[in-house]
């Protein structure tokens, strides 16, 4: 999304900090579910974890465990975020 | 103690502990009327999202639909939790910073316009009643199912679903117009716990009879009990025998799996009553913590029901098959007297065939004016020229597990709670988006800006109670296009709300004309292209026809793509927001100060 910095910069690196870790974590959010459960679940099936095949396991399980985290995640990420930048203000 | 009397006591107590958390938390003031006064810890509110989230049809249905088309019912898993991860990280802490109460509210204030607020009002009316419409009728399915047996004689005569709707649109007229978000938000609470606790014991129960392992998201990739074969390889096995596809493998093509979850996902983090939660709580951090409870509670429910299809589906396709009606299980014979299963012996040899295809055409009509020659139901329908003999009802997989099972009668009446819980539940927060749209959004700030807070209070829940009576009629009349409008709904969430939200918060440059624009093309295109599906030529809805082989259920997925398009070039020649919008919005993008405690909007 486009962003002009048109204002103080103290600001700013909250919230470039913030996109940084919101777009690791949503790469991580597209690749287990469309990419693992989705887009390249036959090839992933071919691999089995005790009676799953993995492709199906990431597309009814793993995913869901994943987004869990990823949220826990982002959660730790921006207290810490929040703390180190709400101080300065 | 039978079934009956046992379901009687336990949805009782449930109620009574409903009714008793009304009257503790009345609101007394529109705060509290429409986000709990913006004072529920990050916990509980993430239990009542869950709880608002997860209708009758997660609890009831979903196990039995991806029981019927396994691998391909991966879109309704993976779509309604992964929008919690859009929620979370995208919409709701920047939401819960800007305050006020609702979407429209957003929509409104940053962009400017009356306009955009109207048509961000409208999507969400239409979005929660077609929404609601589904749920009463999911409370009279369960009522009428548990609660009346199908010979009781009625008051006034009246049939056991109508009595079923009535029930229930009294109990949340109750809480919800004298509680509002505070009654209803700690009522959910209530419900989380019963629905939760209903859907796993059964669920561990026959994770135990089947594998020996007591968690079922363990046990559906474990050996079979005795067997040297993995579950899931004998479900794809006995598939395949009979002519299904295997279960670990879909049918749906690619393109349009990956459309329908992201219409689902992206559906979800723009629904309305899912929002309006996150304006609840104090603080902004305690937006995202709730967020993380919230999926966690449903992601309990969420990876248990995909075992519990696989545990059902074995256990259907190694009973019945082949088998004479005599010697079919019990549970087939107690299940067919309530209409969710029927067997047509097409070729007149006393045993039941199941394989690909409908057994008949509609849903089950018999003729009880005598029984089959084995004893079984007759049909009036038209049976279907192949072989297959069995109509198996998707909801029966969760219903008649228990008892599938061989689980006590407090089981069976536990599930009847749970059903009543998940439907109640959903519910109420729909009940509450709408009234709040009525009184805060459409009268206070579109008609009557001067309006006192008792004023909006009293009608608030005069809303609240004229949408109970719509819904009620709509769940006793169901028009014939309930199944087809929730495709509606996550379509138009997604195709709207979302795209102008996220743009509201993410690009500065985003103004009026863009938004307006972006949200027109968006839900025009997408209802257009549902509308046209789903009720003008239903029988041109095929895969040849769809465009890029995207079904009407993944299609906002396609409106919200033309929303961002749309928007973002028009908002290129059309003048910058004023400041003081700019200025908002880089007041939600900064830091909220430590021990910072968000005051719920005056207004």
């Amino acid at each position: 999304m486009s962003d002009e910095n048109s204002s103080k910069p103290p600001a700013n690196a909250y919230w470039r900090a913030n996109l940084i870790w919101v777009g690791i974590l949503m790469t991580i959010w597209f690749v287990v579910s469309y990419g693992c459960g989705i887009l390249f679940v036959e090839e992933l099936n071919k691999i089995r974890i005790g009676g799953f095949k993995l492709g199906f396991w990431f597309a009814q399980q793993g995913s869901i465990y994943v987004f869990v985290v990823l949220i826990a995640a982002y959660v730790l990420i921006m207290k810490k975020l929040d703390h180190k930048y709400s101080k300065k203000n | 103690m039978d079934v009956q009397y046992w379901t009687y006591l336990i949805v009782g107590l449930t109620f009574a502990l409903y009714i008793g958390i009304a009257i503790w938390s009345r609101a007394s003031s529109t705060g509290e009327f429409y986000v709990a006064g913006g004072g529920v810890p990050a916990l509980a509110n993430g239990m009542a999202t869950a709880a608002d989230w997860m209708s009758a049809a997660s609890f009831i249905s979903m196990a039995g639909i991806i029981s019927f088309v396994g691998y391909d019912g991966s879109v309704y898993l993976m779509g309604w939790t992964g929008g919690y991860v859009l929620l979370a990280l995208l919409l709701a802490p920047y939401l819960r910073k800007f305050g006020k109460f609702t979407v429209p509210d957003f929509v409104g204030d940053r962009y400017y316009s009356r306009t955009a607020r109207i048509v961000a009002l409208m999507c969400a009316l239409f979005v929660s009643f077609t929404y609601i419409c589904g749920q009463m009728r999911g409370v009279g399915v369960v009522f009428s199912r548990f609660l009346f047996t199908e010979d009781m004689e009625m008051l006034f005569g009246w049939e056991q679903i109508t009595w079923g709707v009535l029930i229930g649109m009294t109990i949340v007229f109750f809480y919800a117009v004298l509680g509002g978000m505070k009654g209803i938000t700690y009522t959910q609470v209530a419900q989380y716990c019963v629905l939760i606790f209903a859907f796993m014991v059964p669920a561990i129960f026959i994770s135990i009879m089947m594998t020996g392992n007591p968690i079922p998201q363990l046990g559906f990739g474990a050996q079979v009990t005795g067997e040297d074969v993995y579950l899931l390889d004998k479900l794809d096995g006995l598939s395949q025998e009979l002519g299904f596809a295997a279960y670990t493998d879909g049918s749906k093509s690619m393109m349009d799996v990956f459309f329908i979850t992201m219409a689902l996902m992206v559906g979800t983090a723009g629904l309305p009553h899912v929002i309006i939660r996150f304006y609840t709580v104090k603080k902004v951090s305690a937006a995202r913590v709730s967020a993380f409870w919230a999926l966690l509670f449903i992601a309990i429910l969420y990876t248990t029901a995909p075992a519990v299809s696989v545990f059902a589906r074995t256990n259907l396709l190694e009973s019945i098959p082949g088998k004479s009606y005599a010697e079919a299980p019990d549970w087939l014979k107690s299940w067919e007297s309530t209409g969710l299963i029927a067997w047509i012996d097409k070729n007149d040899d006393g045993k039941i065939q199941y394989e690909k295809g409908d057994a008949f055409t509609g849903k089950p009509v018999y003729d009880d004016a005598e029984a089959g020659k084995n004893g079984e139901r007759l049909l009036v329908n038209e049976p279907t020229s192949n072989g297959n003999e069995l109509y198996v009802d998707r909801d029966i997989i969760v219903l008649a597990n228990p008892e599938i099972a061989g689980l006590p009668n407090w089981v069976v009446a536990l599930v009847a709670a749970g059903g009543l819980a998940a439907a109640l539940s959903t519910a109420a927060g729909l009940l509450l988006v709408i009234s709040t749209s009525v009184a805060h959004d459409l009268v206070k700030k579109t008609f009557a800006p001067g309006l006192s807070d008792k004023k909006e209070l009293t009608i608030a829940r005069c809303a609240a109670g004229a949408a109970v009576v719509i819904a009620g009629y709509f769940g006793i009349n169901p028009p014939g296009f309930v199944a087809q409008v929730v495709a509606f709904a996550f379509g138009l969430a997604a195709s709207s709300f979302f795209p102008v939200i996220i743009m509201g918060i993410f690009d500065k440059r985003m103004n009026r004309e863009g938004a307006i624009s972006g949200m027109i093309v968006g839900i025009v295109f997408t209802a257009a292209y549902i509308i046209y599906f789903k009720f003008i030529n239903p029988a041109a809805n095929t895969k040849e026809n769809w465009w890029f082989g995207i079904s009407p259920e993944g299609i906002g997925t396609l409106g919200m793509i033309f929303n961002f398009i749309v928007a973002i070039t028009v908002s290129f020649f059309t003048p910058r927001p004023p400041q003081d919008v700019v200025d908002m919005v880089e007041g939600i993008r900064q830091p909220e100060a430590e021990g910072e405690e968000l005051a719920v909007a005056d207004h």
